[in-house]
């Protein structure tokens, strides 16, 4: 959006919707059919003073203290599936990296390449998905860029967001872990990596999988202002829980057990894990959260956490002293086994 | 989750192991044949367990585990120098060949997909005719039929761009070999429940009886493999050696009779090399000669190369006939993982040592 000269209207514009029903490559090249899709469908659809300055850069007003900024790429097929779709994705995951980092999110970019071909209709789709994920977080857009690539350069539409917070509560992060501290997550776990799962592949799960893509703001704002010792927090995205927990046990240095009958899994996912032989805690979320809180104060958290929109919240384990194998799994049958690490996307089993 | 939660009753379970360690008189050595019932043997806990009990061997009941090297470089040379679209399932496409996995395959410019089903593959070829489409086949007698399936519905609707890249195995003769085994110590078999869904298990009637062993036919939840240990230490310390169904919900005597006709339609019993074991005598299931345009081997010309398929130090052989246990392999996670496999029994989740690795020991010793 560098163009910062004063629209010229031609006297016949070829409006976008009258350029036939699909993207071609010329919207991509910097001209006036760029500058028509930014217009027509950006910067009418995200209005506000920022956007559509259309500067080289966005010039915002930060308050005064540390900032938080993170950046995503998302591609996923197909780009709707049932709960969610690529636009929400887009929104929600960088808006979800923020809050659990402790920031509130203030401005978000957005990156799109666009496959030559694409209908506009599916294109006004996702970007009204945006406007919508970003009208319940009070997230504004004030910058992006797009491009059009020929066809089969990209799948249909890659989004990337890159959002900017304001830190309200720094968190110590899992260096901050100690033994005895409680494992929480904030809802049934799995619910993304399972729907888009069965949508790609039309596996005709009736009802299917939905899944979790959401926004994470409430919750977490609510366990700040309950001044609860939280250690950290982390949306539990590609790998799962069980990647979560990796990670913060590698970092810690410290083992970290969860009981799998404490685990919450929704009755769809656990269908779609048992017929295929997946793991729910391999499986991606993209509105559930892992919480790590001082020994004691998880059910305080718990309260917190089911009065902000999260009534499936459960304690799901504990973090132990350093043990051989950094994240384990106590059974139905008492014994702790290792919780595999997540390698890849989950593939299923032959039989 | 109805038919899954009781089945995993925490109490039961308890009840059941102690009732299992109550009637032990000695340390039964018992095999489970089936990949599956390892990987919920140890992903439960169940093994460690039962310790003191009883000694359990895994047996070689991982299709993907002990699908030939061979076989893999036959369908990883279909993908990138032949240029046909090849299938099969998510966990085939990991397991390395000599010339890589499929997936290694897939970024060097395959053409290489997951499915869920050879309809799946069969249908992908009708909406691409321009394409050469081939599904590897590999599996035991669960899998088979749906192979044979696919390959009975390509024939009907004259799909000419299709084929199957088979190495479907037979459990039965496998347990006959380890039950032959001079150096064996297995006293009692699990044998798998999904398979004998299919087949029945009448033919182990035969087994049992020659050989001197009791079989259980077992599941694979908890309490379906806690039923069938129980049931194998009752015959064993009573002197049995018979058949018994410990899996009634899901197998009969008789087996499948429409899936065994899918089988006889498209298939020949015929000895086939098992990855680890060598060629196993009856062991395996090709391709009637009739069908010969929708095997991939005469549709390409394929012969699977004789080659070593382990290095020289690993002891897979041994492990997937009971004769060793994985941590007991000086490999076992030394140069030997998941990721690095150097034998079969590593090369899937199902795998013996691959499910050792990852649930229950590391670097040799248990540490549950």
């Amino acid at each position: 959006m560098s163009d910062s000269a004063p629209v010229w209207q031609p006297a016949c514009p070829p409006l976008a919707s009258h350029d036939g029903e699909r993207i071609t490559l010329a919207y991509g090249e910097g001209g006036r059919l760029t500058r028509r899709l930014i217009q027509d469908r950006i910067v009418a659809r995200f209005g506000n003073a920022t956007l559509a300055a259309l500067g080289d850069a966005a010039l915002i007003d930060l308050p005064a203290g540390r900032c938080a900024m993170t950046t995503d790429g998302y591609t996923v097929t197909p780009l709707f599936f049932p709960g969610g779709d690529i636009g929400r994705l887009a929104v929600y995951g960088t808006v979800n990296d923020l809050v659990v980092s402790g920031a509130r999110p203030r401005f978000l970019s957005l990156a799109m390449v666009i496959e030559e071909g694409l209908p506009w209709e599916v294109l006004d789709r996702v970007l009204d998905s945006v406007r919508d994920a970003l009208d319940a977080t009070g997230v504004q857009l004030v910058t992006g860029d797009t491009k059009v690539v020929p066809r089969e350069a990209v799948d249909q539409l890659f989004l990337t967001t890159t959002g900017i917070g304001e830190v309200i509560q720094p968190l110590a992060g899992p260096a901050g872990l100690r033994a005895g501290d409680e494992i929480l997550v904030s809802g049934p776990i799995g619910r993304h990596g399972a729907a888009v799962l069965c949508a790609r592949e039309e596996f005709g799960f009736d009802p299917p999988p939905l899944s979790d893509c959401g926004p994470l703001t409430r919750p977490i704002e609510a366990l700040w202002h309950a001044d609860l010792p939280v250690r950290c927090l982390r949306d539990a995205t590609r790998g799962g829980v069980a990647a979560v927990l990796h990670e913060w046990s590698a970092v810690a240095g410290l083992g970290i057990t969860v009981a799998s009958a404490l685990l919450p899994v929704s009755a769809d996912v656990r269908a779609v894990c048992e017929l295929l032989g997946l793991e729910p805690l391999h499986l991606a979320c993209e509105g559930t959260f892992v919480a790590a809180v001082a020994g004691g104060q998880a059910q305080r958290t718990l309260d917190v956490m089911r009065a902000n929109g999260c009534p499936a919240a459960a304690v799901i384990g504990e973090v132990t002293t350093a043990r051989s194998t950094p994240a384990r799994l106590r059974t139905t049958a008492g014994r702790e086994i290792p919780l595999d690490e997540p390698a890849g996307s989950p593939l299923p089993r032959i039989c | 989750m109805k038919y899954l939660d009781e089945y995993r009753a925490p109490e039961a379970i308890t009840a059941s192991l102690d009732r299992i360690r109550r009637k032990c008189s000695r340390r039964w050595v018992v095999m489970d044949v089936c990949g599956g019932q390892t990987h919920s043997l140890l992903k439960h806990g169940l093994e460690p367990a039962l310790e003191e009990s009883l000694e359990l061997l895994h047996g070689p009941g991982c299709p993907v585990c002990v699908t030939p090297a061979a076989v893999l470089d036959a369908a990883t040379s279909l993908s990138l120098e032949r240029r046909v679209t090849l299938s099969s399932f998510g966990d085939m496409l990991r397991v390395p060949g000599r010339s890589g996995s499929l997936l290694q395959a897939r970024a060097r410019g395959g053409d290489v997909r997951t499915v869920y089903s050879p309809l799946d593959a069969v249908d992908w070829a009708v909406r691409h005719p321009e394409r050469e489409v081939v599904f590897l086949a590999v599996g035991f007698e669960t899998t088979a039929p749906a192979t044979a399936l696919a390959i009975l519905q390509a024939q009907r609707s004259a799909v000419r761009n299709f084929s199957v890249l088979a190495h479907h195995v037979r459990v039965e003769p496998a347990m006959r070999q380890i039950a032959a085994d001079p150096a064996g110590r297995v006293q009692g078999f699990l044998a798998a429940g999904h398979v004998c869904t299919v087949t029945g298990y009448e033919e182990y009637h035969a087994f049992a009886r020659e050989t001197g062993l009791p079989v259980v036919v077992t599941g694979f939840e908890p309490l379906d493999l806690l039923q069938g240990l129980e049931t194998c230490v009752e015959l064993l310390e009573s002197g049995r050696s018979e058949v018994v169904n410990a899996y009634a919900r899901c197998a009969r005597p008789e087996g499948n009779p429409h899936a065994k006709r899918l089988l006889d339609a498209v298939f020949r019993v015929a000895d086939v090399p098992w990855r680890g074991l060598g060629v196993i005598p009856s062991g395996g299931l090709k391709i009637h000669s009739s069908l010969a345009k929708l095997d991939a081997c005469e549709r390409f010309g394929l012969t699977a190369s004789d080659v070593e398929e382990t290095s020289g130090e690993c002891r897979s052989g041994e492990v997937l006939t009971g004769r060793l246990k994985p941590p007991d392999c000086p490999l076992f996670g030394n140069g030997c993982t998941p990721d690095t496999p150097r034998g079969a029994p590593m090369v899937s989740s199902e795998g013996a040592c691959a499910a050792y690795f990852r649930y229950a020991l590391s670097g040799g010793r248990a540490h549950v």
